[in-house]
């Protein structure tokens, strides 16, 4: 009798360990762009995520900048310095320089799946062994902060 | 008598089947696929959120559906020194009361909120029975956002149910007491004592709730009531004992008569009164608490006045019908149309009919009146009885195919029947001594049936020894065919009583996962490190603190005195679910605080003699948790200390750390 149970139990096991990991489908669901992008943007250093192509203007756009600034102070500042020190995450003096606007955006906003697939972002978590959190930054909001950091590594 | 009760129906017992004469080992009572029925598989949702009243632990918990998994216990009229609910700042106004603090209450039922009769996943309200209030519980954020104190009540019992669209809560008094605190002689109960029952008016939106009026009644003991629906939406029902007045030695002199009441209250028409102005305004003090998710701080607000109407002077709101033997649980069939009384004491349940009750009021079939309320005559208001169902009848809860479930406690068992043929169709029993029982959807007019839970009263023998205390016993049933079987035993925490089960789907979606920063009005909050400080007041000292995976800013901090009052707001700046942070400091008299993301909370401490205290987060949230932690120097009272305070700044390169 109990052995039956314990097939029975078994069985189910089996069955519900088929190829889907819940883990994957959760993200696959609030990303649907996920696996797509991958091969889209993966090699074009644009990271992983909804932000596919960011237009950047010169001069900067003035009235991004404050917003920018003040979600930086909010939601990014306890780890980010705006030099080239590393504190928790590495400092931003020159991401701008560094990194695609397409891979920061996508950093931002769409942080655990690119700590999962994207391979720059990995150095990263390798180097600093501290996961950056989901800090809820909207596209536009992101935005804003690409902005700000354009003006912190001296563009106009 | 009662012997003769007792073995007749022992003996109809073991002729329906033999099952219910002694409960046989469980692996004969449970069926073979049991364990794959209430499975849940590693990854997998339960189907059902079980919200279960905590009883003596003044708490609410949690389960999963069918797998009896406990998943939260959630604090409402209890501390939880777990999460510092009812030791932070914000907390800590929750629980008072006109009383003063009261950190501690026996929640016996909960009522889930329902729209047009069917569960909507709102809200949870719950009863506080001892010092009388009653709870609204967020079922997005599975916290307590409002306690409102009862006055004029000896005990908060018959509540919180709720009418069809949840216009009211109900709170009616346990124990009858003399009214505006009297100093009078217990022996004075017939005159002075009085019993009232509140309605609790919900606002649609917001969940805010306040007393619209009070019914002021005759001296007895109110036990439980449900709202009517559908055909009798606007009418309440209520079981009523101790008719017989008895003020000692109850558990003789409240069962004398053969027959107590359950009284039917026409609420619409109680409305109309009020809104003709009718009705009294008393003195009553009684506080309201409400939590602000946004200030993430609680207010506690005394009020000082209630409206009443006293029922003896409007005799067209109330009715009594006769119910025997002191009658527990009152339970209304998802039609509306049949109220079903569980005389405790009696051999039979009789089932009222709502369109009987209506008629005999029409053509006045009364038997007489209780201090001038009119009785109604028994077989006018009767549907039928459920013969010999059981010993000790307490609840019933219905399934969508017209059958109803009743508890059992004496005899151990649930009995299933047919609300309109009154027929019984099939028992199990108990391990052991059921209380309340739950059916999910059962109170609902669209019962979602399935599973019926026991939530037995004795436990002895079902897990391992823990020494004299044992866990409580809970029980899962399949009801979907026609017999019902034995799927699983769970423990469950406190003392479970009443309980409301719910589909998942109506609640998951919902489920909140962060507090936006932005939206953070803490008048303290750090929204941001550069907005952390160190103020001084008097000898207060306000630390505006930040937390973060994986430091708190500031982690040095000097300048504070024995005998200052410190408080420590920190708030959590992470925006990513489930990712609390937490906060204690050495030898504070003080339970931990724990901060929900884009939170603000406040642990206030007292420190009682010099020297440097650390102080870390409590809830481990990442591979550098060990990290977060700081220090605060506390020099002897009265020092000149500077005031200062810092994250990552080395003064001194020879002994500090770093470069």
């Amino acid at each position: 009798m109990k052995n039956l149970i314990s097939l029975v139990i078994l069985g189910l096991i089996l069955v519900s360990c088929g190829p889907e990991k819940p883990k994957t489908e959760g993200e696959s669901q609030e990303h649907p762009s996920g696996k797509d992008a991958v091969i889209e943007n993966v090699d074009e250093g644009k990271g992983v995520g909804q932000v596919k192509e960011v237009t950047l203007n010169t001069p900067l756009e003035q009235e991004r900048i404050p917003r920018g600034k003040a979600i930086y102070e909010m939601k990014c500042q306890a780890c980010h310095r705006l030099d080239d020190q590393r504190v928790v995450g590495p400092g931003w003096k020159d991401v701008t320089k560094k990194r695609k606007p397409e891979w920061i955006m996508n950093m931002i906003t769409n942080v655990d799946v690119m700590l999962d697939k994207d391979a720059e972002a990995q150095k990263l978590l390798e180097l600093c062994l501290t996961r950056m959190p989901n800090q809820n930054v909207s596209l536009g909001d992101a935005r804003d902060v690409l902005e700000f950091m354009r003006q912190n590594d001296g563009e106009k | 008598m009662k012997n003769k009760i007792l073995i007749g129906t022992a003996g109809i017992l073991a002729a329906f089947s033999i099952y219910s004469c002694k409960p046989k080992a469980p692996e004969d009572a449970t069926t073979g696929d049991a364990a794959s029925r209430v499975y849940v598989a590693p990854g997998k949702y339960d189907e059902f959120y079980n919200l279960v009243s905590g009883g003596f632990n003044g708490q609410l918990s949690v389960y999963g559906i069918p797998s009896g998994r406990l998943i939260k216990i959630l604090p409402v009229f209890s501390v939880f020194p777990e999460n510092g609910y009812g030791y932070s700042e914000e907390t800590k106004p929750m629980l008072n009361t006109s009383h003063g603090f009261v950190p501690w209450d026996d929640l016996h039922h909960v009522a889930i909120s329902t729209t047009k009769g069917e569960h909507d996943g709102r809200w949870v309200f719950a009863n506080g029975n001892n010092t009388p209030r009653v709870a609204r519980i967020s079922l997005s954020s599975f916290r307590t956002e409002e306690i409102l104190e009862i006055p004029n009540s000896g005990g908060n019992h018959s509540s919180p149910f709720i009418t069809e669209n949840t216009e009211y809560v109900i709170a009616g008094t346990r124990f009858s007491i003399p009214m505006g605190n009297k100093d009078v002689p217990i022996s004075s109960y017939k005159e002075n004592f009085k019993g009232s029952i509140s309605f609790i008016k919900v606002d649609s939106s917001s969940g805010r709730m306040n007393i619209a009026f009070q019914l002021r009644t005759p001296g007895f003991n109110f036990d439980l009531s449900r709202a009517g629906k559908g055909p009798s939406h606007g009418w309440f029902f209520f079981s009523c004992y101790n008719t017989e007045q008895a003020y000692t030695l109850l558990e003789v002199n409240a069962s004398q008569k053969d027959k107590d009441f359950i009284m039917a209250v026409n609420w619409k028409k109680a409305e109309e009164y009020i809104a003709q102005g009718k009705g009294t305004i008393e003195k009553a003090n009684y506080a309201h608490n409400v939590y602000d998710d946004k200030k993430h701080s609680a207010t506690s607000t005394i009020l000082n006045e209630v409206k009443v109407l006293d029922i003896t002077q409007f005799p067209d709101i109330v009715y009594f019908i006769p119910c025997p033997k002191s009658p527990h649980g009152t339970d209304v069939d998802p039609t509306g149309e049949y109220i079903v009384g569980s005389g405790k004491l009696a051999a039979t349940m009789p089932v009222f009919s709502f369109t009987k009750i209506q008629n005999a009021i029409a053509n006045k079939e009364f038997e007489g009146d209780f201090s001038g309320i009119p009785v109604i005559k028994y077989e006018a208001a009767l549907h039928g009885e459920v013969k010999k169902p059981g010993l000790g009848p307490l609840h019933t809860e219905f399934d969508e195919k017209g059958n109803a479930y009743t508890s059992m406690f004496v005899s151990s068992e649930i009995v299933k029947w047919n609300v309109k043929t009154l027929e019984i169709l099939d028992r199990v029993p108990t391990y052991y001594s059921i209380g309340h029982l739950s059916v999910p959807g059962g109170p609902t007019k669209k019962p979602h049936g399935k599973y019926v839970i026991a939530y037995n009263k004795i436990t002895k023998d079902r897990y391992l020894p823990t020494g004299p205390e044992l866990t409580q016993s809970a029980q899962l049933y399949d009801i979907s065919g026609d017999k019902m079987q034995l799927l699983l035993d769970f423990p469950t925490t406190g003392e479970p009583h009443y309980a409301e089960a719910i589909p998942a789907s109506l609640i998951q979606a919902k489920s909140l996962k962060i507090y936006k920063i932005e939206e953070n009005e803490h008048p303290y909050a750090a929204k941001g490190e550069g907005q952390t400080k160190v103020e001084r007041k008097g000898n207060e000292v306000h630390i505006s603190m930040t937390a973060i995976r994986s430091h708190l800013t500031p982690d040095n901090i000097e300048g504070v005195n024995v005998g200052d009052d410190v408080f420590f707001h920190v708030t959590n700046i992470e925006q990513d679910w489930d990712v609390p942070h937490g906060f204690a400091v050495k030898g504070a008299n003080n339970a931990e605080i724990l901060i929900m993301p884009g939170e603000t909370q406040t642990f206030k401490w007292k420190p009682l003699s010099s020297g440097v205290f650390p102080f870390y987060c409590t809830d481990f949230c990442s591979a550098l948790h060990q990290e977060m932690s700081g220090y605060i120097r506390v020099s002897p009272a009265g020092s000149k200390t500077p005031l200062k305070f810092s994250t990552g700044k080395v003064e001194n390169q020879e002994s500090g750390a770093g470069k």
